[in-house]
């Protein structure tokens, strides 16, 4: 790994959506115009709306980075350039963690905008602080660029690469805690949510709801999804190949 | 001056390419001299592309040898020194011209205070400074293949490796393009290999390579194949060759997309 052609390859997708105005807006402006919908959802029990919103505000990131990176990379890897990036002096990790870099930075600004929408605005109540909540959904951030990467690899076309967040994510959805707390399911289920990285996303953020300090709990939530996020990672570099049939 | 490398700057014995169980390329044996233009002509589908993504190191399941600057095609070392240009413009639609170069530069490990200067001249060389900062995903089919061909202009690589650089591209610009080979070739001392599949082309080569269904026809320069052929032109040398080769192995069908991993060796 370089730092020069890593810290190049964030700039270039960085200039690479500057050219596209309309996806950063939609990326801004989606999560920031579903939590205050939310919020009227649950207007008449605010209490919910304190764990839902914590929560989503762990899952908007990762979703979205999800989405975008997964196209990012197809369209590099069916547009030639990433077989030609290959057979030049770049690294596998220059080209991964660029793009890590690139839509973090992206994920930084969503996050500090839906985080401070949440807590000024719409008057989220939660009793830990509200730059962990940022750090939860940074590293959630973190993760959905990593998944998204991965998966790339297995979609020849963006009809495929769309479906897999449907496939991927909607299940961890379902399980990670949003909707019925994750003791509650039946237990095969229950299991399987323990093995799923959105779960800790969702369970870090309810330490940040329910404790005013950092938690032993809330390290170890951080700590397996940025685990989860290195694995997938470095799983994504691992299907890159500089030749190809 | 231009044998001042005796060794050869592409060198090619027993080479085979298999690609879905089929043979693309089969018992290749070459040279390719150093600071000169080679031409690697045939009709579409012989395997041109395959071999010249064999020497650009992407491609795989390669066998028999492959030397290239004198390294393995595909060794680290080479990644800097050989430029390659695929068939369809390997750009990012989404920046301009300049931003597309200026990444490429950075990758090919020009310093940030060289890239610049570098990527004008690229730009100035493919006749494109006028249009430096228009997206490539707004310029024509022919603009964009411009870029991605200056993109394998940075950098001064010792070896060029250029799918079809002129096709669907006006006459004015195709002279351009071969008088920008030629001084690649005679002011850098730049090795170039050209494939194209339009024989007016092979002309303006210094050698030519004659390809057809994953084999070598002829390896030769254009005056000596015309001569031995007793041809005018390359493309009567080219039929020539391909009749000669059908008449001494009738088992060659006249349908090149035939399968020949069941020929006996």
């Amino acid at each position: 790994m370089n730092p020069a052609r890593t810290l190049a390859t964030a700039r270039r997708v960085l200039r690479q959506l500057s050219h596209d105005p309309r996806t950063i807006a939609l990326m801004l402006v989606v999560p920031c115009v579903l939590l205050t919908l939310l919020k009227y959802v649950f207007d008449a029990s605010p209490h919910t709306f304190d764990s839902a919103g914590a929560s989503l505000l762990g899952i908007f990131p990762l979703v979205t980075m999800f989405l975008v990176t997964s196209i990012a990379t197809l369209r590099e890897r069916t547009s030639g350039t990433l077989e030609r990036l290959l057979t030049m002096p770049l690294g596998k990790a220059d080209l991964v963690v660029g793009y890590a870099l690139a839509f973090g930075a992206v994920a930084v600004v969503q996050a500090a905008l839906a985080t401070g929408l949440t807590f000024l605005v719409l008057g989220l109540d939660v009793a830990g602080s509200a730059w962990l909540l940022l750090v939860v959904a940074l590293a959630d951030a973190f993760l959905g660029t990593a998944l998204g990467l991965f998966v790339s690899a297995f979609a020849a076309s963006e009809f495929q690469a769309v479906q897999f967040l449907p496939a991927v994510l909607l299940p961890q959805l379902l399980l990670c805690g949003l909707f019925v707390p994750r003791g509650d399911m039946q237990p095969v289920l229950s299991a399987v949510s323990d093995v799923l990285p959105m779960s800790y996303a969702v369970d870090g953020m309810s330490q940040v709801v329910h404790h005013s300090g950092v938690t032993g709990d809330f390290v170890r939530d951080l700590a397996v999804v940025a685990g989860c996020a290195l694995l997938a990672l470095a799983l994504g570099a691992a299907t890159l190949r500089r030749r190809t049939a | 001056m231009m044998n001042k490398h005796p060794e050869p700057a592409v060198e090619a014995a027993g080479l085979r390419v298999v690609r879905g169980g089929r043979t693309v390329l089969d018992d290749l044996a070459f040279a390719i001299p150093r600071g000169r233009i080679t031409g690697l002509l045939g009709p579409s589908g012989c395997g041109k592309s395959t071999l010249m993504r064999a020497l650009a190191g992407s491609q795989a399941h390669v066998t028999g040898t492959l030397t290239v600057l004198g390294r393995p095609a595909g060794h680290r070392d080479l990644r800097p020194r050989v430029g390659y240009v695929t068939q369809a413009p390997s750009v990012y639609a989404d920046l301009t011209a300049r931003q597309n170069l200026d990444y490429y530069a950075a990758v090919l490990g020009i310093h940030r205070r060289d890239r610049p200067a570098q990527v004008d001249r690229a730009l100035h060389d493919v006749d494109l400074a006028s249009h430096a900062d228009a997206l490539a995903g707004a310029m024509s089919g022919g603009q964009r293949g411009r870029v991605s061909l200056a993109v394998a202009l940075l950098g001064e690589p010792e070896l060029l490796v250029l799918d079809e650089p002129t096709v669907g591209l006006d006459p004015v610009l195709r002279r351009d393009l071969w008088r920008l080979f030629h001084r690649l070739a005679d002011e850098r001392g730049a090795t170039v290999l050209v494939s194209s599949h339009v024989m007016d082309e092979a002309e303006r080569c210094h050698r030519l390579l004659l390809l057809r269904d994953g084999r070598l026809l002829a390896d030769d320069t254009p005056d000596a194949l015309r001569r031995s052929t007793s041809s005018d032109t390359v493309e009567e040398a080219f039929l020539h060759l391909v009749d000669q080769a059908d008449a001494a192995d009738p088992r060659t069908p006249a349908d090149t997309a035939a399968p020949t991993e069941a020929t006996p060796r």
